[in-house]
């Protein structure tokens, strides 16, 4: 679903990625670890193109989303992101964080038919063959409507239903990171990033929103994953890639590559993260 | 303090006796019109320059557009505001053979003004926002415009409420200058109940009032307006 070929980032003259090529196939989930610098955050970034490639191509459900003459916006909406600093909207409540961009954009694209129609109809009453109205079969107010019903819906999954029209600010963060996942899952995405999603949580509250990633993922949902918990990798993944220096030293299913790993520079990450645990 | 009490009563005859609160009243109303004017004009083109000025600038036109945005405020920045009043009075509206209003002359030129000014505020206040915000936006999907206005520019305008309730004031008390263009304020309408008693101590004392009860208002509507936007921060 997203083939990634000899992607490359440079800062300036720091090259940060130096020709990453992978694929990730549907319903995979794959998880990033390595040390701080080796590039996984970066790499997770530019699947979405929140930090611009300077090389390569990723090509998203058949479109390489490197290009910068591609909409972004269009492919973004179908790849949800989770990122370390949770991100919600500090200056709306919960309900309305999940519901902004489902309703922006959908009454977008019905404005976008309106007024393709309004230009229709005008055609129309001049030439003999007519063309075909595009069906519209929806309002703002049910648009609304129908997000709303949604996002209680993902809410009462969560059991947050109660914390519907709270502002973020009120909320701890394992429920800040759970209300931004499920604001991710309101688009409907086909894949979902998440970057060091409990990094910035208290210990107490990884379980949490690993339990609902670890849901997710057994409903098929595709995933790629940084971070740093490795027995949750070790639960969750079905390929982990380990980076180092901008670049996939070694990867494999998760109980080879803990188990048995072959590359020296894998050995010595695994043996220093492992024996802390 | 016998000739004090004098004074009083020759100021008291003019202002109230014959009609000259009148004049007092449609200066207090210009002053405000002029301000309120100013700072709404101020805050739409503030918040365009300043969205111009953060945003990312890989393309032409936003490069340009930069450019002509940091010299319109390197020029309302640079020059006294009296000295724009008189240009735009005197030179730019007799070029375009504009018949304007003193009155409306002066609101343009206080938003313009106040625009330069503005755009710095908010500027500083986008960047006060957190980037994540911004990625979030984007990462859902949003255009970068999208983001801007629904999610950055919000919680800036919070953030600057204060420093615009400072601009608000600065504006309110430089409308004293609009006499200049024979627009007629608080200031011309004191100065005509002085030279009326020949006695401007009483007059200008009472202007004086008048602008700190009137700033002392706006400071406490400023302090009100910051409390319920500040409900998104407390907690519950």
């Amino acid at each position: 679903m997203i083939d990634v070929i000899d992607l490359r980032k440079r800062y300036g003259d720091l090259e940060v990625l130096k020709g990453i090529t992978t694929t990730i196939r549907e319903g995979e989930k794959v998880v990033i670890i390595g040390p701080s610098g080796s590039g996984k955050s970066t790499f997770l970034r530019c699947l979405n193109c929140l930090e611009d490639p300077t090389g390569g191509e990723i090509i998203f459900e058949g479109v390489n989303i490197a290009d910068m003459r591609v909409d972004i916006n269009i492919h973004r909406r179908r790849m949800g992101m989770v990122f370390q600093q949770f991100n919600l909207f500090n200056n709306k409540n919960v309900i309305e964080n999940i519901m902004l961009a489902p309703v922006y954009i959908r009454t977008q694209e019905l404005r976008a038919k309106k007024i393709k129609n309004f230009f229709i109809r005008i055609r129309n009453l001049f030439t003999s063959n007519k063309k075909e109205l595009y069906e519209i079969n929806t309002t703002k107010a049910k648009i609304i409507e129908e997000a709303k019903e949604q996002a209680l819906k993902l809410l009462r999954r969560i059991g947050l239903e109660d914390k519907a029209y709270v502002y973020p600010s009120t909320l701890s963060g394992g429920q800040k990171q759970r209300i931004a996942i499920i604001r991710s899952l309101a688009m409907n995405p086909k894949v979902i990033l998440f970057d060091e999603p409990t990094s910035a949580l208290d210990p107490e509250m990884v379980g949490e929103v690993l339990d609902l990633i670890k849901q997710l993922a057994d409903e098929g949902m595709t995933m790629v994953i940084v971070t740093h918990e490795m027995g949750f990798a070790r639960k969750v993944a079905t390929r982990v890639l380990f980076m180092d220096e901008g670049q996939i030293v070694e990867e494999n299913t998760p109980e080879e590559l803990f188990s048995n790993p072959k590359h020296p520079r894998t050995k010595e990450f695994l043996s220093k993260v492992l024996s802390v645990h | 303090m016998g000739s004090f009490a004098k004074k009083v009563e020759k100021f008291w005859e003019v202002f109230y006796e014959h009609g000259g609160y009148t004049r007092v009243l449609t200066g207090l109303r210009n002053t405000f019109y002029i301000a309120v004017a100013g700072l709404v004009i101020g805050i739409i083109i503030g918040t365009i320059i300043a969205i111009i000025a953060v945003s990312p600038k890989y393309k032409r036109l936003p490069r340009i557009l930069n450019r002509i945005c940091r010299l319109y405020v390197g020029f309302f920045r640079g020059s006294p505001m009296v000295v724009q009043l008189l240009l735009f009075y005197f030179v730019l509206l007799p070029l375009f053979g504009s018949r304007m209003t003193p009155l409306s002359v002066c609101m343009l030129v206080f938003g313009l003004n106040s625009g330069a000014y503005v755009s710095e505020i908010m500027r500083g206040g986008i960047m006060s926002v957190d980037p994540g915000q911004m990625e979030a936006a984007r990462a859902l999907g949003l255009s970068y415009w999208v983001s801007m206005l629904k999610v950055v520019v919000p919680q800036a305008v919070k953030n600057i409420i204060p420093t615009l309730g400072n601009e608000f004031i600065v504006l309110i008390k430089e409308t004293s200058i609009v006499s200049f263009v024979g627009a007629s304020d608080l200031y011309v309408a004191f100065s005509y109940i002085g030279s009326n008693t020949y006695e401007f101590m009483v007059p200008y004392l009472v202007m004086a009032l008048i602008y700190i009860v009137l700033v002392a208002i706006i400071a406490l509507i400023v302090k009100m307006i910051e409390r319920s936007l500040r409900k998104s921060d407390r907690r519950n």
